[in-house]
């Protein structure tokens, strides 16, 4: 696994820290070891981390039951802070491991308008292993559908 | 911080729900330490929403306004995150206070999407939230895989094993991927795969939304974690491992 393919196209990536695998379950050590496969998947030189970060993050809003709620105008409210977060970073992408995680902030990206790609880490790990098909890029940018495509030929 | 004071002047409030609370946290959840500083609520991303914070939410419950933390929407709107006890200098539990004021209201009163999520998970063994049936699930899994290993050949040998005996690691699946986009649980059982892990998925419990604990429903999340982890235990497996 490496990061060759982001050599040249160096789009930029950050990486949401769960709250629940992060700070509610095994701290920091967990995000030091999300850092390492996500550097090592996008390049060092192409991550950037949000502030504040590791056990000090902000929960994005999609957590607790909060998507089924039915308060969507008080959930993107609260997750403002979070979006302004990942704009700051300048990223490209945000990678949300967590899948609550990956909802609400796909519909921060589209609500407030940063539509930055939000994408699931096994997303990125095909990629860079050069395994990833053309049907499996659903929440890939338009940058990333072409790129080390794994048996081109079956697009749908 | 939420903008509106809190009222004072009811003498007869007794605190019931916060001593109630205590009673079931360790050390009390710290429930009574508070020192005031607002560390909790300046960090929050909730607060402000229904003019709460979590300042004000334990300074309601400290003094007795029972009635009006139960009319409350804002125990909805706190994520549990956690940000606000790992911040405070005395470890006071909050959310475990939200938690439990979410159970203040009748279960039929609670939103009706978590409760409607809630329900289909009690619905069939699957535990999913989306209502997925065991059958549902297996056909998705095995047409999937099919379709993957036909057109991949590099991954003919590759494995979405439901139920298998004696494997190292139990996942469990968000009903997301079988239910709306099955191509995206590829990417994963590829990794699994490359890595030489011995996994199964398990035809009960196999749902790893859990939506019945967001519900403050205890009998029902106990119900539906429990199912999921039996199927972990029968089928000898090591390791539980929770996607969610």
């Amino acid at each position: 696994m490496n990061s060759d393919w982001n050599k040249d196209l160096k789009i930029k990536f950050t990486v949401q820290d769960p709250c629940q695998i992060v700070r509610k379950s095994y701290g920091d050590p967990i995000a030091e070891d999300l850092r390492f496969v996500v550097k090592s998947v996008v390049g060092e030189e192409n991550f950037i981390d949000m502030q504040p970060n590791r056990s000090n993050n902000y929960c994005c809003g999609g957590g607790g039951g909060f998507l089924q709620s039915g308060f969507k105008e008080e959930r993107l409210k609260y997750g403002i802070l979070k979006d302004r977060q990942i704009k700051d970073t300048g990223a490209d992408y945000c990678i949300a491991g967590c899948h609550n995680c990956h909802a609400q902030i796909h519909e921060l990206s589209e609500h407030y308008g940063g539509n930055y790609p939000v994408v699931h880490l096994w997303t990125l790990i095909c990629l860079s292993l050069g395994v990833l098909g053309p049907n499996e890029r659903e929440y890939l940018g338009e940058d990333l559908k072409d790129v080390n495509v794994f048996h081109p030929e079956t697009a749908l | 911080m939420a903008e509106t004071v809190i009222q004072l002047g009811n003498k007869k409030r007794k605190s019931a729900f916060l001593n109630k609370v205590k009673e079931l946290l360790p050390e009390g959840g710290n429930l009574n330490a508070c020192l005031t500083c607002g560390l909790c609520a300046s960090g929050c991303p909730a607060t402000g929403l229904a003019d709460m914070d979590p300042r004000k939410f334990l300074r309601m419950a400290a003094l007795g306004m029972d009635e009006e933390i139960a009319a409350s929407d804002w125990p909805w709107m706190c994520t549990m995150c956690q940000r606000c006890i790992y911040a405070c200098p005395m470890k006071i539990d909050i959310p475990q206070l939200i938690f439990n004021a979410r159970a203040l209201r009748p279960r039929e009163q609670r939103p009706v999407g978590i409760l409607g999520s809630c329900d289909m998970a009690l619905r069939n063994d699957s535990c999913s939230a989306m209502g997925a049936t065991p059958e549902d699930f297996e056909f998705v899994v095995d047409d999937v895989l099919e379709e993957y290993r036909e057109a991949q050949p590099e991954f003919a040998d590759m494995e979405a094993p439901i139920d298998k005996e004696g494997a190292e690691f139990f996942l469990n699946q968000n009903s997301r991927e079988p239910v709306t986009e099955p191509d995206e649980m590829v990417p994963l059982w590829k990794i699994l795969h490359l890595a030489g892990v011995n996994w199964t998925y398990g035809s009960k419990g196999w749902g790893g939304e859990n939506y019945c604990m967001f519900l403050a429903d205890d009998d029902a999340w106990k119900k539906t974690t429990g199912l999921s982890v039996a199927q972990a235990n029968d089928l000898g497996v090591k390791t539980y491992l929770n996607t969610e």
